[in-house]
């Protein structure tokens, strides 16, 4: 069982860090997660580290694919407001 | 409240802060006893006039952050230390061993090295630290300082106590849990994710902890506030007390830069930034008789130079890789450059003080005690003088003249972009942008200026002045506020900004 990171990881370091399995390095386009190490941080912390330091929605999946961290939970942002903002700025 | 009146008397220090350059160095040091005024006097951040001539630079080895704040997008560098939306190249703290070194041998006025990013440098402990450790061993000329956001702070004292690092820099924007709340989402801590009420309330306890055993082991710490307006903007006049109280040595409020396109939680949520005035007024009333800081232009976290210069091109990674720096004789090269300085700003002291008396209106005090402060504007390349074209001015220093002398404000950068929400449109002219950042002031002095920019001042209630180019800016400020008098401009209640009214 192992997290991932995908594309939009900005390449913070915070995760690397705080992980204890020594599972996650700097690679590019962006950073990964070696699903040989990860251990999900069971019997080390109740909370996997990586996603309770990641800064970026979306950034880190769960083994079942989905996103620790969904749209609207780290920033407060409501995404249907993401959204309308991110129409405008296109539109301009 | 009441208005400074420029000190006059010399400073003691050899090289002390003139007045003449910016004017503000005197009133924002003047209070601080000698030991500590020795320690920032020719520090480019925290006096106007070193700004002048002494040069900072950050580095970038610190991409981790531990916090959230609402007015940051982790896409982009620390928005505490740095204009929001800016990337900074990261270095490793070799890489940045060698850019600074390279820097400071190439540009000798560099003296202060700051780590300030891109996340928060406490939260890279490892990475800062080695940066730090590295530069006090092979270049003990140069400053060190560091800002956080205080949540690792604590637990960093000992060790930056170690590095002999003098300049602390927090960013405190509440000590109640309740605003902490609207500001910071989350804060990671004992290893989760904490939210709400909860991590407000274990971040301003780590702040306020970290202020007093920094205090406690007299390294200095300056507390930086964003303002934000309808969440903090009442609450930072507490801050600013509890700050000073527990021995911050300067307090300076920012305003929040917040844009729909920077995709943070304020930008998107239409939270606005403080006016021009709104700023003003609340740098006022948090002064008192602490320092405030008033010249911080918020400047990349990765600029290198002077006053608004920035030279980092020139010290990219991949030109320093190949740049051969003997350090031992670049220090002995600073050392000239840097007695040079403190002598030309011993003759300036001089020169300051013989001038001193025009620095009030001619005539008895006490007739002239009545007419009411006005603000002007200057545009200024640097040296203290009114030497930039008001097309070319980029920011402008804004001074209040009064019955009781000339006195820095701060200064206004002019942006290409709105700061209000939906008050003008987008693609408004550079000139539209110099006007708005002139509110409040009444005369702009520059060395010249376009035709169509004079007649659309005037139509803004600003009277452009071109008559001092290349003069000393606060005896030309004094000049035009003589006049202004004796043309009866400040007879009545006229047109003017209440606010700065002692
Ligand atoms: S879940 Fe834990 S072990 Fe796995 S990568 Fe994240 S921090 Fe490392
Ligand atoms: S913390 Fe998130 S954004 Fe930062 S490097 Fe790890 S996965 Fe990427
Ligand atoms: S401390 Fe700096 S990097 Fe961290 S969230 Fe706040 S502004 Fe961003």
């Amino acid at each position: 069982m192992s997290l991932s990171i995908i594309e939009s990881c900005v390449n913070c370091w915070a995760c690397l860090d705080v992980c204890p399995s020594d599972a996650i390095y700097e690679d590019k386009p962006h950073f990964m997660i070696d699903a040989k190490k990860c251990t999900e941080c069971e019997g080390d912390f109740a909370d996997p580290q990586c996603a309770s330091i990641c800064p970026i929605e979306g950034a880190i999946l769960d083994a079942a694919g989905l996103a620790l961290n969904p749209p609207g939970s780290l920033t407060g942002i409501p995404p249907e407001m993401m959204d309308k903002a991110m129409a405008e700025i296109q539109a301009r | 409240m009441e208005l400074t009146v420029l000190n006059e008397t010399s400073s003691d220090s050899s090289g002390g802060c003139s007045a003449s350059a910016c004017g503000s160095s005197n009133d924002q040091l003047s209070h601080l006893p000698d030991a500590i005024r020795e320690k920032v006097h020719n520090h480019p951040c925290y006096s106007e006039e070193a700004h002048h001539y002494f040069a900072r630079m950050h580095v970038a080895v610190a991409p981790a952050c531990n916090i959230q704040c609402h007015y940051c997008n982790r896409k982009y560098d620390c928005a505490n230390e740095s204009r929001p939306g800016v990337v900074s190249e990261l270095l490793t703290p070799d890489q940045a061993v060698k850019k600074t070194k390279a820097v400071a041998a190439n540009i000798p006025q560099m003296t202060v090295l700051g780590i300030a990013g891109p996340g928060d440098p406490l939260a890279n402990p490892e990475r800062t630290f080695d940066t730090f450790r590295r530069l006090s061993a092979e270049a003990p000329d140069i400053k060190l300082c560091v800002s956080t956001n205080g949540l690792a702070l604590p637990d960093c004292v000992e060790e930056l106590a170690q590095h002999n690092i003098d300049h602390v820099t927090i960013t405190i924007n509440c000590v109640d849990p309740e605003i902490g709340a609207k500001i910071y989402p989350w804060i990671y801590w004992n290893n989760r994710r904490i939210r709400g009420k909860k991590a407000a309330k274990i971040l301003i306890e780590q702040q306020q902890k970290g202020l007093e055993m920094l205090v406690e082991r007299g390294i200095l710490v300056k507390v930086n506030s964003v303002m934000i307006p309808g969440v903090n903007d009442e609450h930072l006049k507490e801050v600013s007390r509890i700050v000073k109280a527990k021995g911050a040595f300067l307090h300076n409020v920012m305003p929040l830069i917040a844009e729909a396109e920077h995709g943070t939680f304020y930008g998107v949520m239409g939270q606005r930034g403080p006016s021009n005035e709104e700023l003003m007024e609340l740098q006022d009333e948090c002064a008192g008789d602490m320092n405030m800081m008033r010249h911080c232009r918020q400047c990349r976290a990765d600029a290198v130079g002077l006053l608004g210069e920035d030279r980092g091109d020139e010290f990219t990674l991949d030109k320093i890789e190949s740049m051969e720096i003997d350090y031992e004789a670049a220090m002995q090269k600073r050392a000239l450059v840097h007695q040079g300085i403190a002598e030309e700003l011993a003759e300036k002291e001089k020169k300051r003080a013989a001038l001193a008396a025009v620095k009030v209106p001619s005539g008895p005090t006490l007739d002239n005690a009545h007419f009411r402060p006005v603000l002007m504007a200057v545009a200024t390349a640097g040296g203290g003088m009114i030497n930039q074209h008001f097309g070319h001015a980029t920011e402008f220093l804004i001074y209040e003249a009064s019955a009781a002398g000339v006195r820095f404000i701060g200064h206004r950068k002019v942006d290409q972009f709105c700061i209000g929400n939906d008050t003008c449109g987008e693609k408004e002219s550079a000139l539209a942008g110099s006007i708005r950042a002139l509110s409040g002031c009444e005369v702009v002095l520059c060395s010249k200026i376009g035709y169509e920019p004079w007649g659309l001042l005037e139509e803004a209630g600003i009277q452009p002045n071109g008559e001092h180019a290349m003069e000393p800016i606060e005896e030309a400020i004094m000049a035009v506020y003589e006049e202004m008098i004796a043309t009866g401009r400040l007879d009545e209640n006229t047109s003017g900004n209440s606010q700065m009214s002692a």
